[in-house]
Order: C-alpha cells, then sequence, then structure tokens
C-alpha cells in the first residue's frame, strides 16, 4: 500500500467533485492511501500574479501540515496546484533567501518547511509510483471502441525545469499512454492553451483559444476529452456552449476526467464515478462502452 | 504603441526594477528573437499582446506603458514561450515579476483584489458552505470546514493585505 497527502485545491472539492470522486475510487483499487488533512487550504497560485510571496507562503503552508503528520508524498489533481507546489518546493531547496523569507512568515502560524514533502500530479502518481503494468492488469473492461483526444494542460508539463524530466513539454506522451492502457485509442490534434489562464482578463479572447484545440479535435473525430485540469474543464466543458456561439457551430465533444475513464475499464459502478455530474451528455459515449463489451 | 515614446516619459531605471523583481532576473538575456512572441497562443487572437515587445519597451524604459496597459493581464501563464526561449530568459517569469510590480504601483485589476477578498474570507477561491457540503455528502466525499485564520495571517504578513478590496467596493 503506498501512502500520499491527497491536495484537492479550491475547484476540485467544489466543481470537480467527479473528478475528485472517481480519483478515490480508482485509488482504492490500485491500492494507494490517500490522506486528507482537515487544514488543507488554496494552494496559492491565484496570488501568484499579485504578490509572488503570497503564493509561495500558502503553498509552503499545505506543505507543511503534511509533513507535519510524517506524510513524504503529494497527490495533487489540479495543474496549477502542482506547478505552484512544485515552484515553492523548488525554490525552498535552491533559494536559501526566499526559503528564509518564507519560514519566516510560518513561523508567525507555528510552522516550518525545508522542502520534505514530494508533489506529484495525481496522473504523473500513477504513471511513476504505480506504473502501467499495474494499470493495464486492473482493466476488466478494455474500452477499446473509444477515440479519446488527451488534454493534458500546460502545467501537466511545464516549465519542464520543475519536473525533472518528467515527459516531453512539446510532446507530451504520458497521458496518451495511460488511456492507451485502458484500451482505448488516441486522437492526434493540434493542441493548444486551452485559455483558462486568460478568461478572467478577456473572455472572448479565452473563448478563441479553447476553441482551437476544440476544432482540432472535432477534425479528428474524437468521441470524448479526456481532462486532467479543472481549468482545463472550466473551458471544454462548461464553457463549450459559449465557444459553439462563438465559432457558429456545435462541438458536442463530451469530457471525461481521466480517472473516470479508468474507473469505466475497471468496472467501477458508474454511480461511485460522478459521471452525473459531467454537464455534456456521455449517452454516446456509453453506448459505445457498451456495444463494444457484445462484440 | 500608438504614439511614439517621447524620452521624457521613458525611465531609464525601469529595466533594473524590473530585473531585480524575482523572476526578471534574466531580462538583458533577451536577444529579440521573437520566438516567445510567435509560441505564444494569446498572441494568435490578440494583435496587441506580444512578450518580446513587452521586454523591448521594458528595456527601453517605457514603464508607464507596460505597467499601465491591460494586455500584461492577457498572459495565461502557459510558460509556452518560457520553454522556448533560446536564451533562458524565463518570459513568463519575467511576465509575471511585471504583474507583481504593476500591482504594487496601484494597477492593480479589480478581478484580481476580488480573488485576494475570497481567499482572505474563505481560505479558498471557492466558498465551501453548507450547500456544497451537503452535495459532497451525496457523494461520500469528506466534508470541508473553511479555515480561512491562517490564509488572513499569510496574507497580511507577505504584505498583500494592501491587495484586499476596499470596504467600500
Ligand atoms: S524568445 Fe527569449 S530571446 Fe527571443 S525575443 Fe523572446 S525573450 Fe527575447
Ligand atoms: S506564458 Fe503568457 S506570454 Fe508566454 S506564451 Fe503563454 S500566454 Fe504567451
Amino acid at each position: 500500500m503506498k501512502k500520499a497527502a491527497f491536495f484537492i485545491g479550491c475547484t476540485v472539492p467544489v466543481r470537480g467533485t467527479n473528478y475528485e470522486q472517481s480519483f478515490r475510487e480508482v485509488a482504492r483499487v490500485l491500492q494507494i492511501e490517500l490522506v486528507d488533512h482537515p487544514g488543507f487550504s488554496c494552494c496559492g497560485f491565484p496570488t501568484h500574479a499579485i504578490n509572488r510571496m503570497t503564493a509561495l507562503a500558502l503553498s509552503a503552508r499545505n506543505l507543511a501540515l503534511a509533513n507535519q503528520v510524517s506524510l513524504s508524498s503529494m497527490i495533487t489533481l489540479c495543474n496549477a496546484c502542482t506547478e505552484n507546489m512544485t515552484h515553492t518546493n523548488h525554490l525552498i531547496q535552491h533559494d536559501p533567501v526566499t526559503c528564509d523569507e518564507i519560514n519566516r512568515i510560518l513561523s508567525q502560524i507555528h510552522l516550518q518547511y525545508h522542502g520534505e514533502v514530494k508533489v506529484k500530479h495525481a496522473m504523473r502518481y500513477l504513471y511513476e509510483e504505480i506504473g502501467l503494468d499495474t494499470i493495464r492488469a486492473s482493466v476488466k473492461n478494455p474500452l477499446s471502441n473509444l477515440r479519446i483526444a488527451a488534454y493534458p494542460g500546460c502545467h501537466y508539463t511545464k516549465p519542464s525545469e520543475l519536473y525533472e524530466g518528467f515527459d516531453n513539454p512539446e510532446k507530451p506522451h504520458t497521458l496518451n499512454e495511460l488511456v492507451i492502457a485502458t484500451g482505448a485509442s488516441i486522437v492526434s490534434y493540434e493542441s493548444s492553451c486551452c485559455g483558462g489562464g486568460t478568461l478572467g482578463a478577456k473572455e472572448d479572447t479565452a473563448l478563441q483559444m479553447g476553441i482551437q484545440t476544440l476544432k482540432s479535435m472535432k477534425e479528428n473525430e474524437a468521441d470524448a476529452i479526456v481532462l486532467i485540469c479543472p481549468f482545463c474543464d472550466v473551458m471544454f466543458e462548461q464553457n463549450q456552449k459559449k465557444m459553439e456561439k462563438l465559432y457558429g457551430k456545435e462541438f458536442n465533444l463530451p469530457i471525461l476526467y481521466y480517472p473516470q475513464l479508468l474507473g469505466l475499464a475497471m468496472n467501477i459502478e458508474r454511480e461511485r464515478l460522478g459521471l452525473t455530474i459531467n454537464r455534456i451528455k456521455l449517452d454516446k459515449v456509453l453506448e459505445k462502452i457498451q456495444s463494444g463489451n457484445k462484440e | 504603441m500608438k504614439k511614439p515614446l517621447m524620452q521624457e516619459h521613458l525611465d531609464p531605471f525601469f529595466k533594473y526594477q524590473v530585473m531585480k523583481e524575482p523572476g526578471g532576473e534574466k531580462l538583458a538575456l533577451c536577444f529579440a528573437c521573437d520566438t516567445c512572441t510567435l509560441s505564444c497562443p494569446v498572441r494568435v487572437q490578440e494583435e496587441a499582446y506580444q512578450p518580446r515587445t513587452i521586454i523591448r519597451l521594458i528595456l527601453l524604459g517605457a514603464k508607464q506603458e507596460v505597467l499601465t496597459d491591460p494586455v500584461i493581464w492577457l498572459c495565461a501563464s502557459c510558460f509556452q514561450c518560457q520553454e522556448r526561449c533560446p536564451q533562458g530568459v524565463g518570459v513568463t517569469d519575467l511576465i509575471n515579476a511585471v504583474k507583481n510590480i504593476a500591482c504594487r504601483e496601484g494597477f492593480i485589476p479589480k478581478s484580481m483584489t476580488m480573488q485576494m477578498g475570497l481567499l482572505a474570507k474563505h481560505g479558498r477561491l471557492l466558498e465551501i458552505g453548507d450547500f456544497e457540503n451537503k452535495k459532497r455528502d451525496k457523494q461520500q466525499l469528506p466534508l470541508i470546514k473553511e479555515q480561512p485564520e491562517d490564509i488572513q495571517r499569510i496574507i497580511d504578513l507577505s504584505g498583500a493585505a494592501r491587495y484586499l478590496p476596499q470596504e467600500s467596493e
């Protein structure tokens, strides 16, 4: 049994409970013990553009809380949390001045932190700590009928200087491999930033950014998009209707979070995968899985 | 830039200010190749947003133009430019440093003060109250109790209390 602190951030526990629930389910099957900490709060990312030290101290606080209960590993679900927490770890380990400044703030709330906790995005954790073989072995119902556009999102691999050679920032492949392990096939498409980071500043620009990618996924006949970040979901799922309006054409591309896809392949009961929370109807996708079983 | 930049509007020390800001240190390494702009997904949609131009304007000393132009807030922090810059300028980190300076100099967008306000109030960006917890309970997810006290302390201790929304807002 592996054990890790489970950091779900701000967006997932409110708007991405399907992601959270399905990950808890597949983690149980894969024998990962996820430890929730009642003190976890925001990772700090939203303050980074305003005041860097606030972002660093907020993430260090969460890491310090995990360290306090002797957890040396942390699993994150959101790309932004992953990037911000990893960035903080990196500075604490390599920049003594910043490390001191962070700890000066933490000491006022009776904490300290020196980089003890290793942060990994949940999918990186599956890829590196659990491994494709184990995941393949857990699949009971290969989803061989499905054509998936796997979209890892920017901060899963970037900035690469933080991620120690994990994956390839120009041609990410680890999520593709994880999807293929479920039996589904991969659709190639032209990928661009989802636009989530621009949404607050200028909605139309952000939507146009998202349209670029959806268009290409559609042209390449994807049945569904697989996501691993709640901000990508805000764009590709929650704003898909708005993008269709702006673009003048329907995309009608449902999304699945990766653990939902894996959960379906593991034959976990559908109610436990939060599928009813998904906003774009999954009927066609589920039908395809069903008919694949009969063949 | 629509109008020509006049000497009296330029601040030759601005580049040093940016280079002192964490993330902005490698500004002077830029050799103007334009890889960042050509890689930028925002630029594809917005002619007005060009990371290389921002860097050149900083080197020129166009402080007011850079800090007050709302385009800097369009950057999605996607790190594409940072990955590809052949000079290791750290373009995304640099744009973020410029945003930090803009806030300090009084040019903080309202959406940003609002975010800071939400964090101080709930300890998180999205509120979790009885309503949200009921839904979580139905999905058999652990309940979450908001604990904003430490977050308020950190906002204060890190010098960000000044960015909270004013009472009257
Ligand atoms: S890619 Fe780097 S060197 Fe080239 S213009 Fe942009 S910042 Fe300058
Ligand atoms: S980080 Fe910002 S400036 Fe750089 S490519 Fe992405 S959106 Fe453009």
